[in-house]
């Protein structure tokens, strides 16, 4: 458990690693993701380095295999756990292997290609001939034309019809037409018949809308222009004989070729398929191969040599208490490479700052982000996430206080929890789902915390809980009940004497007065839980304190601290808990009956702004003796703090440093100058103090009111559920019949109203609310947050990085039209 | 055999629905039908005062109490017939969605 403390001890190690040995070991490392290297040559370009070829021959490698798997018809099944790392010998035959593959499926692809355009243009041909035939035999009118033509082509007589057959796109009829009309000056005949179903494109596969046409023109001239302007147009034209029977041998060629064509093509289609599918089976495996192989030449590459190029030297910091996975794998890598000269890990003492490392598991890791994304916790300071365990959840259920949509947030979570391992593998982009998905601890944490506090607040989608039976009960006779809508109860005869054995007393909700009593409840809680949880946060940094021996702020910073925070409001929470203790409706001293109960807020004002108030009888002033002397005393003693808050840390540096010139003096070692250059030494260190010491004090004060957020939202959501439950759901009620259909609709849209609002939305902001309440209000006073994570060289955060860069670029990208 | 006329999402978000409102519409009608005193601000009680006793208001009460627990009831069966209906759409698509 002392894991979550503190982040944990880090050194810094440096690897002699033998060149043939380095491989094994690296990945080895980057399985166990516990070592963050450093990059011993960052003067050099990365294209000089020592093992650019090996990362630009992976890079090629996860080229080629990113393209064959776009080739997929789908996705490829996610890779299958290996863990044994591939020699040299492996990758190269699996290098070979890529590229035959590759090279096969262009192959496979660039056949399909021709042939399917081989088949495009004979299916052209074939509808264009049928067409042809209906052209020619139909219409009456045509008969003559087609008469012509025969004779024109069989040369028989010159200067009557030709005709030039062909296809072209649908969208450029029009032009096409005109355009042949013009350059023939009127003189052509131009037919043409759509093509019903549509064409596919060979290359892109697109669908294609083509038309048959069938010009008619005069004259070896306008043959030669037909034929340009057919050319302009990109129209195909294929050769067609003129005579019926000529047309019948011709298509009967063509479908047989056709026939042929298809069989061919489909069994190209299954060749291809069945090679991918072959592929599809590995193809992740070496994906991840390939990165992995990657990620270790990459990291080999920020290793130095040492001079005469026999070892390679890395740095890395390690967890102290990993050095022995470290060990454990520099030795494998030296029994796989069957090397004499055994691999060395020596410590190297540092002055630098090592990186921050807190390791979590999955329970802990949503704590740790909250606390992380206000700043990385110095190395080795006290980690607040081990407390915003609890205290977050409770914070939120504070505020969010209610059974009903408790209940609705802790199934929530709890689903998410139960099926985490279904869910896990459900890689999806949705970002929501993720934070939901990512935080499910923590929504679970604060839905259970909600349902204790909704008990406490007695709220269950604003409805009270009568479990134990209410301790007021009715003192009217039945008269004066009919006589009036609103009676007022005296808690000195109507309430029992016992209090309701847990939360509040259902009979408040009916009260009138439900409202203000509640306010008062709420804002001197959350004022209690304030003082506490800052108490708490200024006495941790006694922790920081003890631990970085610097026992001295102990006295010149927390003792003044916590003195003025608790002299001042604590003793208003003091006050709080005496005046509930005190005061009573039954007290038989009128001075301690409901109507002489103080204000205590007017109290604490008139202690700070030094008043006096005068006993009005047969109440008193004062809640008890000696108070006024009291007050005083604690208001001096806080005030005192304030300039050994401001004045204590300078004055004691100025001090030591003054002891210890003396002490060089002394002993006469003067080459040794202090290395901490005081530039503006004081000046500025008394401007820094000033500045904290302001922050603090007004701090103390404008926290604890900040506290007060947790009536606030309370009292929100209170309030919207009521008035939820009162304009929405009421109007279900009523007569059987008509109105339970009514009920019926009326409670899906009360349904979606709780959910959206209550749940989601105001559960957004009670959770920033919290959120805000720690990184503000407690981490301000002892977290300094100036550290950097540990990025150890992990396989699995490099691929999760990688897969999530590959989807970032496909969206910016954006995918082919549809 | 049957239709499919829900997406997979619609489906769910029926059955999520459906189930909601059985448990709360019949508890609420439990709660009612044991005259719950929390829900008494619920009851459709037209005048104010007007009654000529504590009798009569105590029957008119009553008579709401009982109205409210059926109503609730029969919302409450409502919801049996959308969850058995999305239920079904739900296995559809489900399998559909395995078949293909």
């Amino acid at each position: 458990m002392g894991t979550m403390f503190r982040s944990e001890e880090m050194v810094l190690c440096q690897l002699f690693v033998q060149p043939e040995a380095a491989y094994v070991s690296m990945y080895e490392l980057g399985e166990a993701g516990i070592a963050q290297f450093r990059d011993l040559n960052p003067h050099v370009n990365d294209f000089q380095r020592r093992y650019v070829s090996e990362v630009r021959r992976c890079s090629e490698m996860e080229r080629k295999l990113r393209w064959v798997a776009g080739e997929l018809p789908e996705p490829p099944p996610p890779p299958k756990p290996d863990r044994c790392s591939l020699s040299p010998r492996e990758i190269n035959i699996l290098e070979e292997r890529i590229d035959f593959i590759e090279s096969e499926i262009q192959e496979i692809t660039r056949n399909a290609r021709n042939l399917k355009s081989d088949y495009l243009s004979l299916i052209e041909l074939k509808t264009l001939i049928e067409k042809m035939q209906t052209f020619f035999q139909d219409h009456s009118a045509q008969r003559k034309i087609s008469a012509s033509v025969q004779i024109y082509n069989n040369d028989a007589v010159l200067g009557h019809l030709g005709f030039i057959a062909g296809v072209v796109t649908t969208a450029r009829i029009p032009a096409f037409e005109k355009m042949l009309w013009r350059i023939s000056h009127g003189n052509i005949f131009f037919k043409q018949a759509q093509i019903d179903e549509p064409l596919k494109d060979p290359i892109t596969g697109h669908e294609l809308q083509k038309t048959v046409f069938v010009v008619f023109f005069h004259g070896e001239q306008i043959k030669l222009r037909v034929k340009k302007v057919c050319h302009g147009f990109k129209a195909t034209l294929y050769p067609c004989p003129a005579t019926y029977k000529d047309q019948l041998d011709m298509l009967a060629g063509v479908g047989t070729r056709i026939k042929d064509l298809e069989m061919v093509l489909e069994q190209t289609e299954n060749h291809r398929r069945l090679v991918l599918t072959n592929i599809a089976r590995d193809i992740s495996t070496w994906m991840v191969a390939v990165r992995k192989e990657k990620a270790i030449y990459h990291t080999l590459n920020m290793f130095s040599m040492d001079i005469v190029k026999k070892c390679l030297i890395a740095e890395c910091w390690v967890p102290r208490r990993d050095l022995t996975v470290v060990q454990k794998a520099l030795e494998n890598g030296v029994k796989a490479s069957g090397s004499p000269i055994p691999s060395i890990l020596h410590y190297v003492p540092t002055h630098e700052t090592p990186p921050t490392f807190n390791r979590t598991n999955k329970f802990t890791r949503g704590f740790q982000n909250l606390i992380d994304s206000y700043g990385i916790a110095s190395y080795r300071e006290v980690n607040p996430a081990l407390y915003t365990i609890i205290t977050f959840p409770f914070l939120f259920a504070v505020m969010f206080g209610d059974v009903g949509h408790g209940i609705i947030m802790t199934a929530f979570a709890a689903i998410l929890v139960i099926y985490e391992k279904k869910f896990s593998k459900v890689q999806t982009d949705n970002e929501i789902w993720n934070i939901f998905f990512g935080g499910r601890y923590i929504i679970l944490l604060m839905g259970i915390f909600s349902i204790y506090t909704g008990l406490i607040y007695n709220d269950m989608f604003s409805k009270s809980l009568n479990i134990f039976g209410t301790s007021w009960r009715n003192v009217y006779e039945d008269g004066v009940l009919q006589n009036h809508t609103m009676l007022e109860l005296d808690p000195k005869t109507a309430y029992t004497q016992t209090p309701y054995p847990f939360g509040l007393d259902p009979a408040w909700q009916f009260a009138s007065n439900n409202i203000i009593f509640l306010n008062s409840f709420k804002m001197k809680l959350s004022i209690i839980f304030g003082v506490i949880h800052m108490a708490f946060g200024v006495t941790m940094s006694v922790v920081n304190f003890n631990f970085f021996k610097k026992q001295e702020m102990i006295f010149l910073q927390y003792i003044p601290q916590i003195l003025f925070l608790l002299l001042l409001f604590w003793y208003l929470c003091l006050l709080m808990f005496m005046k509930w203790i005190m005061y009573s409706a039954v007290a038989e001293d009128p001075a301690s009956g409901t109507s002489c109960a103080p204000s205590v807020l007017i109290i604490f004002i008139n202690m700070m702004l030094l008043k006096s108030s005068e006993d009005k009888p047969p109440c008193r002033a004062m809640m008890y003796d000696g108070q006024d002397q009291v007050q005083k005393t604690f208001l001096a003693i806080g005030f005192l703090c304030i300039p050994v808050m401001l004045f204590g840390k300078p004055v004691y540096k100025m001090i030591m440093a003054k002891k210890r010139k003396q002490y060089q003096q002394g002993v006469e070692t003067g080459e040794e100058v202090e290395k901490e250059g005081h530039d503006g030494g004081m000046a500025e260190e008394l401007i820094t103090q000033c500045i904290h010491t302001i922050e603090y004090v007004l701090g103390a004060v404008s926290h604890t009111a900040s506290y007060l957020r947790l009536w606030a939202l309370s009292l929100a959501h209170a309030q919207l559920s009521a008035v939820l439950w009162q304009r929405v759901l009421i109007m279900g009620m009523g007569y059987p019949g008509v109105n339970s259909l009514k009920l019926y609709v009326i409670f899906a849209v009360w349904a979606f109203f709780t959910l959206a609002i209550l749940v989601l939305m105001e559960g957004l902001s009670a959770f920033l609310h919290t959120l805000r309440l720690h990184w503000v209000e407690f981490m301000s006073k002892f977290y300094e947050g100036q550290g950097y994570a540990f990025a150890p060289f992990c396989f699995t955060d490099i691929l999760e990085n990688e897969d999530d860069e590959r989807k970032a670029a496909a969206e910016t990208n954006g995918g082919p039209p549809e | 055999m049957a239709c499919k006329f829900c997406g997979p999402k619609l489906s769910l978000c029926g059955l999520v629905l459906s189930v909601w409102g059985i448990i709360q519409l019949t508890l609420m009608g439990v709660f009612y039908y044991i005259r719950a005193v929390a829900l008494l601000e619920d009851l459709p009680l037209e005048s104010e005062g007007g009654h000529h006793s504590i009798e009569s208001f105590i029957a008119t009460v009553e008579a709401g109490y009982t109205q409210n627990a059926y109503n609730c009831w029969i919302a409450a069966l409502l919801y049996v017939i959308t969850l058995v209906v999305s239920g079904h759409q739900f296995w559809m698509n489900n399998r559909s969605s395995v078949s293909m």
